[in-house]
C-alpha cells in the first residue's frame, strides 16, 4: 500500500501505542534527562561564579548574570518539569511540540550555566554572536535542504546535496574569480549546482540507477573533480583562479538593533536575505500553488498524475534542476558569501547534515529550515563554547551536531512519512 | 464499439487482457498495431491527456487518487483553476459539490482521501472523470472492493449516468453484474475477443466464454467432520498502522478438520487479524490459543511429528518462527510482497521458513543437495510450471508462484493452516488445485481458516462462514447460508443495531 | 522493487499473465509481433544471474550458460526443430553475442575506457600550459593536440607504470643496474592498496546484501585501527598471538561502531544512511581527540601521532626482499580468505540464507519467521568487523604503524565503490578492489612525475561506478545489443 510506506522497514512497523505514547516516552525522558543534568551540572558547577549572557554580539551591553550552580540544577529540574508536563497531559500535537521545545531549552540552559561560568578564558556568553553563528551556520544547510525539498517532493531521493553544494562552492570561487564578479560567482554556482542534478535526474529517471546509490556517487564525483580542479590549477595559482570578491553585509537599519535577533536575521549579506524569501517562496509554491499540487501529486503517486494527464518525467525533470540551482547557490555561500576562496572538500559533509535537516523537517521547506536552524545552533554552540574555554575538549563540542542528528533521525521523529513515491522510479504502464 | 447512453460490459477471467485493452483506451499504454476510433475518427492517443480531451474518462482498478490530498485537491489535479497564481480551492469546491449533486454522488471536498472508505473513494474517482466533461467513462473491475449493498448502489448510479447520456465501459469478471446492467457483453480471453453476447444469454454459457471451457463452480469436497478446536480467539484486539482498533474483541474458533471461512469486504479488519495470529503484529488485547486439536475422523491434526507437542500454546507475544514451527501454515495474502522472495530461486523459496531445519541444514552450513532434492519433490506433487528448481521464483506465472507458497506451507504436518486470499490473481486452473489441496489438508485433519474477499471462494470452500465487518465478527453461519444474509452482514446491517465505530 | 533495468519486468510481465492450464504453444498470445515475443524469450534469463546459484569467479562463465538455456526453457520447447538448428551455430554466436551485448564484462570494460576518457578531458583542461596553447588552436591545431596527447598519455604511462610494472626498472633487473625488487614495486604498492579496499569492500558488499547501504564503512574502519592499534602497543604478547588478538581488537572496534547504526535501524528505523554518515564524522573527531590522549600520544613526537604498534603485531611481509620498496604483507592473502568466508556464508550457510532473504524481502523474510530486525543488526556488526579490519590493515600493515588523523585515508569510502563495482559478489569485489587498488598505487606515481593530482584517481572511481550503475547508459553510448543488465548489486531502490 503506497500510503503507509513509513520511514523505516516494514520488519520494524510496530506502532507505538496504549498508554506509551510517543509524547509519554518523551516526557519520560526529559524527566530523567532533567534530573540527571541538574545532579551533574550543578556540582560541577560548584566552585565557579557567574554565567554572563549578554543580549549583544560582544561580551559588553545588557547583560543577565545567572549563578552558576543554583542556575545549573533550577533549568535542569525546569526541564524535568517540562517532560513531566509532557508526561501527564500532552496528547495533542501543537503541547507536544511547545514542552519539547522549553524542555530542550531548558535543558541547553543548564548546561550552559556550567559551561560558561567554567570557561578558561570567559564566562560571558554573548546571546547576539550566538545567534549570528547559528543563522551562517544554517545557511548552507537551509539551501541544501530546500533542494532538497524540491527534488524529494517530486519523488527523486536526493543524496547529492553533498555534491551540489560543493560543485557550487567551486564554481562561485572559481568564476567569480576569473570574472571578478560576485555576480558571476553567483550565476556559475547555480550552474554547477545544475550539473550535478543534471546527471542526478538523466540517471535516476531515464536510468533507474539506485537513487542512494548515485547520490553518493555523484558525491565521490563532485570530490574528486573539485579536488582534482584545486589541485592543479586553483592551489598553484591562487591569485588568478582562488580569490574571489565576497558579496557585502547589507544591513537593515533599526531591524539590526533588536537584541539577540537583529544581528542574525537582518545583518548579512544576498545569502541571508536570498534564503528567507526563498523559504516562504517554497513554502508558498508548494502548497499553494498549481505547480505545487503537481510536484506533490508526482510525489506520492507518479500513476495517478500521469492518468490526469501531468508529465511525470518532465516535472521530475524540472524539480531536480530546479534543486541544482538552490543547493548550487546555498554552496557558493561558502566561498562568495564567506571567505571567498575554496578549498578542497570544502563543505565536509554539510549536504548530509541538509539531508538529515530534510528529513526531520519532515520534507516541509519551514520544518527542514527549523531543523537546519538546530544544527546550525549545535555547530554555534561549540563554536562559542571553544572560544570561550570550556572544559569539554573541543572535538566532543564538534560532534554536537552528528549526535544531534543521530538523536533526531533515531528518537524525536519517530517515523517520519517521505512522499510515498520518493526514490521509486516512474515506469509507464 | 461503444453506443452513446449504452453500458457495454468487458467481461473477462483475471489477465485475459481486459484492463490493459482499456490503458490502450486510455492512453497509458502504446498500441502495437490497430487503431482506435472516437466518433467515427481514428485517434491517436499519445497519453492520458489526450484521452480525456477526447471524452474518455477511466476509473481504475486501483485507485489513481492521492492519498494525502484531499477531495477536491485530488479532483482539481490535472485541471486546476488559479487566481493570482495561487490555486483557487474555492471555486474547486463549488464544481465537485455541483456535479456531486447533479448525478447524486455525495462527496466531501474537504476530507483526505486516505481517511475515506473505498466506495466513498471511488465516488470521488467517478466524480474526477465527471468533472471533466467525459462522454465515455471506463470503470475498471470497479466492485471488486465493494459489499454487495455498495455494489447495487454503483449499479444504479451507472444507470443515471446512462440516463444522462454517457456511455459506460464496465469490466469485470462478475457474471451477475454484468447481466444485471449491461445493454452488450463482449467476452474477452488472453488477449482476443470471443464473442459478444446479450443480457439475457445463460451464466454457464458466458462462464463457458470466459474460460474456454466448462468450469467447476463448485468444490468437490465430502462433508467435513470437525474435531476438536485447534485455535480459539478470545476478545483480541488489534491496532493497524495508524492506531485505530482494526481488530475489536474478535472471537474464533477454528476446529481440526474443518474449514472456517472468513467473509467480508477487503479492509474490515481481515488482514489484522491474521497478522496478529502470525504473530507479525503486536495484540493489543485478548487470547489466541492453539491446541493440539483432534479431528472428528480421529486422526490427531498435524499428523504424527505435531502430536508429541501436546497441549495448548498461547500464540500471543510469540514470535512468527515459533509459530510456524508448532504446526501452523501459513499463505499471505499477497504473494509478491510477504509470501516469496522474488530473486530466490524456486528451491530457496521453497525452505525459506525451514531452511535451518535439521533435514536442510547442519549447524549454519546450508545443504543445497537436501534443499534441491525437496524442491524437485515439491514441484513434481504440486505441478509446479517452472523450467528448473534454480529458476528465480519471480519468473514464474501468478498461478505458479502461489503453488510454491502452498507447496512450502503444506509440506510439513500443520494443525492450523491459515490461507490469506489463497487464489487472488491466480488462473483457473491453479484456483482449482490450490482449492482441492485446501480441502485435502482439511480432510487430513487440519484446521484451516480461510479469508477470502471473493465470497464465492469463502461459499465454496467453507465449512463455516464468519462475516467480519469494521474489525467485529458479525455471526457465524453455516456455509448453505443464504447469500443475501451473508451480504447484509457484510454490508454491517444485523438484525441487532449496527457496532459504532469505537474512538 | 528489485533492482533498476530489465530487472523489473518479467515478474511484472508474467504477473499480469496468467499460465494456461496446458502449456501448449498456443499460450503465447497470438496478435504479438515477433519482436514482442523474442524479447519475452530473452528476459527471464536476467534474473537467473542476479541469483546465481553458485557463485563463480568470471561473470562471464555464469553469463554464457544462462543465455543459452534461458530462450530454450522459456519457450518450452515449441519450436524444437529451431532449437535444434540453434544447437550447431550455438557456440560462435554466444561468444560473440556476449561482447557485442551489455553483459557485465564488457559494460565494466567500457566503463572503465571511459572513465579513462573524461580523465583525460580533465587532465587537459587542468593543466595551464595546455590551455594557454588553447588560445591558438586554430592556427596550429596539430601542435596543440599533439602535446595534449603527450601529457595525457605521459600521465597515464605513469599510471600504469606505478600500479604493475615499469619496463625500466625490469630491464634494470634483468642487466642488473637496480634490484629486482625495485622491478616488483609496482606490484606490490598495487597489492598493498588493495588489501584494506577487499576488507572495506566486502563489508559493503555484504550489507548490500543485507538490504542495507553501509556508508559508514570510514568510520568503522576507523574504530578498527584505533581497536587494532591499541592492542598493539597497549599490550605486550608472543609473535601471532598478539598479530591475532590485534586483528581481534580492530574487527570488535569496527563491529561496536557499526552496531550502533544497526540497532538503531532494527529498534528506531533509523535510515542506516543518515545514521553511518553522522557516525563517520564522530569517528574522525574521535581519532583526532584520541591520538593527543596521555598514553595513546607519542611522548616522543610532538605532532598529533600514538604510539607505534609493537613489531610483535605487525603483520609479516614477504621475507628476504628490500622492505623499503616492496611493501605488501599478509594482508591480501587475509582478504582472499575472508573473501572466500564471506562467499561461503552467503550462499551456503543458513545465516547467509536469512541475510540474503531479508535483503531481498524484508517482509516475506518477517512473513517466514525470520527476524528482520535481528538480521540488520547481525549484517552491521559483520559488516562492520570487517571494515574494522579494512582500518586494522591500516595500523598493523606497512602502510603505518601508528595513528593519526589520516591513518585510514578514504578506505571506507572507496569500499563503497569497490562493493557497487563488484556488484555485491565477494569476487567481484577482490576484482574491483584490485583495479582501484592499482589506481591508488598508479595515482602516486602519476602525481610525483606527470604533476597530475592523484584526485583524478577519485574522479575516474566515481565515474566508472556511475556507468556499472547505469548499463543501458553505456548500451546507448555504444550502440551495443540490448541485454541482461548488470544493474547495481541488490535491492535498495526501497525509498526512505
Amino acid at each position: 500500500m503506497a500510503t503507509l510506506t513509513v520511514y523505516g522497514s516494514p520488519g520494524t512497523a510496530v506502532p507505538t501505542q496504549g498508554f506509551w505514547t510517543r509524547a509519554r516516552k518523551a516526557g519520560l525522558a526529559f524527566v530523567v534527562i532533567g534530573v540527571v543534568a541538574a545532579a551533574v551540572f550543578g556540582p560541577l558547577a560548584k566552585r565557579h561564579g557567574h554565567a554572563r549572557f549578554t543580549f549583544t554580539e560582544t561580551i559588553t551591553g545588557a547583560h543577565l548574570d545567572i549563578p552558576a550552580q543554583p542556575g545549573a540544577i533550577a533549568f535542569g529540574l525546569l526541564c524535568a518539569l517540562a517532560g513531566a508536563a509532557l508526561l501527564v497531559t500532552a496528547r495533542t500535537a501543537r503541547l507536544l511540540t511547545l514542552l519539547t521545545g522549553l524542555a530542550l531549552i531548558f535543558l541547553v540552559l543548564s548546561f550552559l550555566c556550567w559551561q560558561v561560568a567554567s570557561g578558561h578564558n570567559s564566562t560571558v556568553l554573548p546571546l547576539g554572536q550566538l545567534a549570528q553563528s547559528t543563522v551562517k551556520a544554517a545557511l548552507p544547510l537551509v539551501f541544501g535542504a530546500l533542494g532538497g525539498v524540491l527534488c524529494e517532493r517530486s519523488g527523486v531521493i536526493n543524496v547529492a546535496i553533498e555534491g551540489q553544494l560543493l560543485t557550487g562552492a567551486f564554481a562561485g570561487a572559481l568564476f567569480g574569480t576569473i570574472f571578478s564578479s560576485t555576480w558571476a560567482g553567483l550565476i556559475a554556482a547555480a550552474l554547477g549546482g545544475v550539473f550535478i542534478s543534471a546527471l542526478l535526474a538523466v540517471l535516476a529517471i531515464r536510468y533507474l540507477v539506485d537513487q542512494v546509490v548515485l547520490g553518493v556517487v555523484l558525491n565521490l564525483f563532485a570530490l574528486g573533480f573539485t579536488g582534482f580542479v584545486f589541485t592543479q590549477l586553483m592551489a598553484p595559482h591562487q591569485d588568478k583562479y582562488n580569490f574571489a570578491p565576497v558579496f557585502p553585509t547589507w544591513q537593515i537599519p533599526g531591524l539590526a538593533s533588536i537584541p539577540i535577533l537583529g544581528p542574525a536575521l537582518f545583518q548579512g549579506n544576498l545569502f541571508l536575505y536570498l534564503a528567507i524569501v526563498l523559504v516562504i517562496v517554497v513554502h508558498v509554491a508548494l502548497f499553494h500553488t498549481k505547480w505545487g499540487l503537481r510536484t506533490r501529486a508526482v510525489g506520492e503517486h507518479p500513476t495517478a498524475a500521469d492518468t490526469v494527464g501531468i508529465k511525470v518525467y518532465w516535472t521530475r525533470y524540472r524539480n531536480v534542476l530546479l534543486a541544482g540551482v538552490i543547493a548550487g547557490i546555498g554552496g557558493a555561500y561558502l566561498t562568495i558569501g564567506d571567505v571567498g576562496n575554496f578549498n578542497n572538500n570544502q563543505t565536509n559533509g554539510t549536504g548530509f547534515i541538509a539531508l538529515a535537516a530534510l528529513i526531520f523537517g519532515r520534507w516541509s521547506p519551514v520544518g527542514a529550515t527549523l531543523a537546519a536552524l538546530l544544527f546550525g545552533f549545535s555547530t554555534a554552540l561549540a563554536q562559542v563554547l571553544s572560544v570561550i574555554g570550556s572544559p569539554i575538549p573541543q572535538e566532543f563540542l564538534s560532534m554536537l551536531p552528528y549526535a544531534a542528528t543521530i538523536v533526531a533521525v533515531a528518537g524525536l521523529v519517530g517515523r517520519v512519512r517521505a512522499p510515498a513515491a520518493d526514490g521509486k522510479p516512474y515506469l509507464k504502464g | 464499439m461503444v453506443e452513446p447512453g449504452e453500458i457495454h460490459a468487458l467481461l473477462g477471467e483475471n489477465g485475459a487482457g481486459k484492463s490493459t485493452l482499456m490503458n490502450v483506451l486510455y492512453g497509458l499504454l502504446q498500441p502495437d498495431e490497430g487503431e482506435i476510433l472516437v466518433d467515427g475518427e481514428p485517434k491517436r492517443f499519445r497519453g492520458p491527456g489526450d484521452a480525456i480531451d477526447a471524452g474518455i474518462g477511466m476509473v481504475h482498478q486501483h485507485f489513481m487518487l492521492v492519498p494525502v490530498f484531499t477531495v477536491a485537491e485530488n479532483i482539481m489535479l490535472g485541471a486546476e483553476s488559479t487566481r493570482g497564481g495561487l490555486l483557487n480551492r474555492r471555486s474547486a469546491r463549488q464544481r465537485v459539490l455541483e456535479v456531486s449533486r447533479q448525478y447524486g454522488l455525495p462527496v466531501d471536498p474537504d476530507a483526505t482521501v486516505e481517511d475515506l472508505p473505498v466506495g466513498v473513494q471511488q465516488r470521488v474517482e467517478i466524480v474526477k472523470a465527471l468533472v471533466r466533461n467525459v462522454d465515455l467513462l471506463i470503470l475498471d473491475e470497479p466492485t471488486a472492493v465493494l459489499t454487495p449493498q455498495e455494489t447495487d448502489e454503483l449499479l444504479a448510479v451507472m444507470r443515471t449516468l446512462k440516463a444522462a447520456g454517457k456511455s459506460i465501459v464496465f469490466i469485470t469478471h462478475k457474471l451477475k453484474e454484468v447481466k444485471a446492467i449491461a445493454d452488450r457483453i463482449t467476452v474477452v480471453r488472453r488477449g482476443r475477443t470471443v464473442g459478444t453476447a446479450t443480457p439475457d444469454a445463460s451464466e454457464d454459457s458466458l462462464a463457458a466464454q470466459m474460460v474456454g471451457r466448462t468450469v467447476k463452480l463448485r468444490v468437490d469436497k465430502q462433508e467435513a467432520h470437525p474435531g476438536e478446536p485447534v485455535l480459539t480467539v478470545g476478545g483480541l484486539t488489534v491496532l493497524d498502522e495508524r492506531g485505530q482498533v482494526a481488530v475489536d474483541g474478535v472471537d474464533l474458533e477454528v476446529r481440526a478438520g474443518e474449514v472456517l471461512g472468513i467473509a467480508g469486504v477487503q479492509g474490515n479488519g481481515q488482514t489484522e487479524l491474521i497478522e496478529a495470529i502470525m504473530g507479525l503484529r503486536p495484540v493489543q488485547d485478548g487470547q489466541i490459543m492453539l491446541h493440539a486439536g483432534r479431528a472428528g475422523t480421529g486422526r490427531d491434526a498435524g499428523g504424527r511429528r505435531a502430536a508429541a507437542r501436546e497441549g495448548s500454546l498461547s500464540l500471543v507475544g510469540r514470535r512468527t518462527r515459533d509459530i510456524l514451527r508448532a504446526g501452523v501454515g501459513y499463505v499471505p495474502e499477497d504473494r509478491s510482497a510477504d509470501g516469496l522472495v522474488m530473486e530466490f530461486s524456486v528451491a530457496e523459496n521453497l525452505v525459506l521458513d525451514r531452511y535451518d531445519d535439521p533435514q536442510y541444514a547442519s549447524g549454519i552450513a546450508l545443504s543445497p543437495s537436501a534443499i534441491n532434492r525437496a524442491a524437485r519433490d515439491r514441484i513434481a506433487e504440486f505441478d509446479v510450471r517452472t523450467s528448473s528448481h534454480l529458476a528465480p521464483v519471480g519468473t514464474l506465472s501468478g498461478g505458479n508462484q502461489q503453488k510454491v507458497i502452498v507447496a512450502r506451507e503444506m509440506s510439513s504436518p500443520l494443525r492450523l493452516l491459515v490461507a490469506a486470499q489463497p487464489t487472488r490473481g491466480v488462473d483457473v486452473g491453479s484456483t482449482e488445485f490450490i482449492h482441492a489441496r485446501v480441502v485435502r489438508e482439511r480432510d487430513q485433519g487440519t484446521g484451516v481458516l480461510l479469508v477470502s474477499s471473493e465470497l464465492d471462494e469463502v461459499v465454496a470452500l467453507a465449512d463455516r462462514i464468519a462475516v467480519m465487518y469494521r474489525g467485529k465478527v458479525l455471526a457465524t453461519l453455516p456455509a448453505d447460508a443464504p447469500r443475501e444474509q451473508i451480504g447484509l452482514l457484510m454490508a454491517g446491517v444485523t438484525d441487532e443495531p449496527a457496532p459504532e465505530k469505537d474512538t | 522493487m528489485t533492482e533498476s533495468g530489465g530487472g523489473t519486468s518479467p515478474d511484472k510481465d508474467l504477473a499480469g499473465e496468467t499460465e494456461p492450464p496446458g502449456a501448449d504453444a498456443s499460450g503465447v498470445p497470438a496478435q504479438r509481433t515477433p519482436a514482442d515475443k523474442a524479447d519475452k524469450a530473452d528476459k527471464p534469463a536476467e534474473p537467473a544471474e542476479s541469483a546465481e546459484p553458485t557463485e563463480s569467479t568470471e561473470p562471464a562463465e555464469t553469463a554464457e550458460p544462462a543465455e543459452s538455456a534461458g530462450p530454450a526453457g522459456a519457450t518450452g520447447g515449441a519450436e524444437p526443430a529451431g532449437a535444434a538448428a540453434e544447437g550447431v551455430q550455438g557456440f560462435g554466436r554466444t561468444v560473440l553475442d556476449s561482447i557485442l551485448s551489455a553483459n557485465t564484462v564488457t559494460v565494466t570494460v567500457l566503463a572503465v575506457f571511459i572513465a579513462l576518457v573524461v580523465g583525460a578531458i580533465l587532465i587537459v583542461i587542468s593543466d595551464s600550459n595546455l590551455t594557454s596553447e588553447y588560445g591558438y588552436f586554430f592556427s596550429e591545431p596539430g601542435t596543440v593536440l599533439g602535446d595534449s596527447w603527450s601529457v595525457v598519455g605521459g600521465a597515464y604511462a605513469n599510471l600504469f607504470k606505478g600500479s604493475v610494472f615499469d619496463p625500466a626498472t625490469l630491464s634494470g633487473a634483468i642487466s642488473g643496474t637496480n634490484s629486482w625488487s625495485q622491478a616488483f614495486a609496482p606490484l606490490s604498492e598495487t597489492l598493498t592498496y588493495t588489501a584494506p579496499l577487499v576488507f572495506t569492500g566486502l563489508a559493503v558488499a555484504l550489507a548490500f546484501r543485507g538490504g542495507l547501504f553501509n556508508i559508514g564503512a570510514q568510520g568503522q574502519a576507523i574504530l578498527g585501527a584505533i581497536g587494532g592499534a591499541l592492542v598493539g602497543f597497549e599490550l605486550h604478547l608472543p609473535y601471532a598471538l598478539h598479530l591475532i588478538v590485534a586483528l581481534v581488537g580492530a574487527a570488535l572496534g569496527g563491529a561496536l561502531w557499526a552496531f550502533i547504526a544497526g540497532a538503531l535501524k532494527a529498534r528506531a528505523g533509523a535510515h542506516e544512511v543518515i545514521v553511518t554518515i553522522m557516525l563517520n564524522n564522530v569517528a574522525t573527531l574521535f581519532l583526532t581527540w584520541l591520538i593527543v590522549q596521555k598514553g595513546v600520544h607519542d611522548p616522543t613526537r610532538s605532532d598529533a601521532i600514538s604510539k607505534n604498534v609493537d613489531k610483535t603485531a605487525r603483520l609479516p611481509t614477504i621475507p628476504g626482499v628490500d622492505h623499503s620498496v616492496v611493501r605488501v604483507h599478509l594482508g591480501i592473502v587475509l582478504g582472499v580468505l575472508v573473501a572466500l568466508g564471506v562467499a561461503w556464508l552467503l550462499q551456503r550457510s543458513t545465516i547467509g540464507f536469512r541475510l540474503r532473504a531479508v535483503g531481498a524481502n524484508p517482509s516475506a523474510a518477517r512473513t517466514a519467521g525470520m527476524s528482520v530486525g535481528g538480521a540488520y543488526i547481525l549484517v552491521m556488526v559483520l559488516s562492520g568487523a570487517l571494515a574494522g579490519l579494512g582500518g586494522g590493515m591500516q595500523v598493523l600493515g606497512t602502510t603505518a604503524s601508528s595513528l593519526t588523523g589520516q591513518v585510514t585515508a578514504n578506505i571506507g569510502f572507496d569500499g563503497i565503490t569497490v562493493a557497487l563495482l563488484g556488484r555485491g559478489k565477494p569476487w567481484g569485489v577482490v576484482a574491483s578492489a584490485l583495479l582501484f587498488g592499482a589506481l591508488h598505487a598508479g595515482g602516486n606515481r602519476m602525481q610525483s612525475y606527470s604533476h597530475v593530482a592523484i584526485d583524478l584517481v577519485v574522479v575516474l572511481q566515481a565515474v566508472i561506478v556511475i556507468f556499472i550503475a547505469a548499463p543501458a547508459l553505456v548500451k546507448a553510448i555504444f550502440r551495443l545489443r540490448a541485454a541482461r543488465s548488470g544493474g547495481t548489486p541488490t535491492t535498495l531502490a526501497k525509498g526512505w
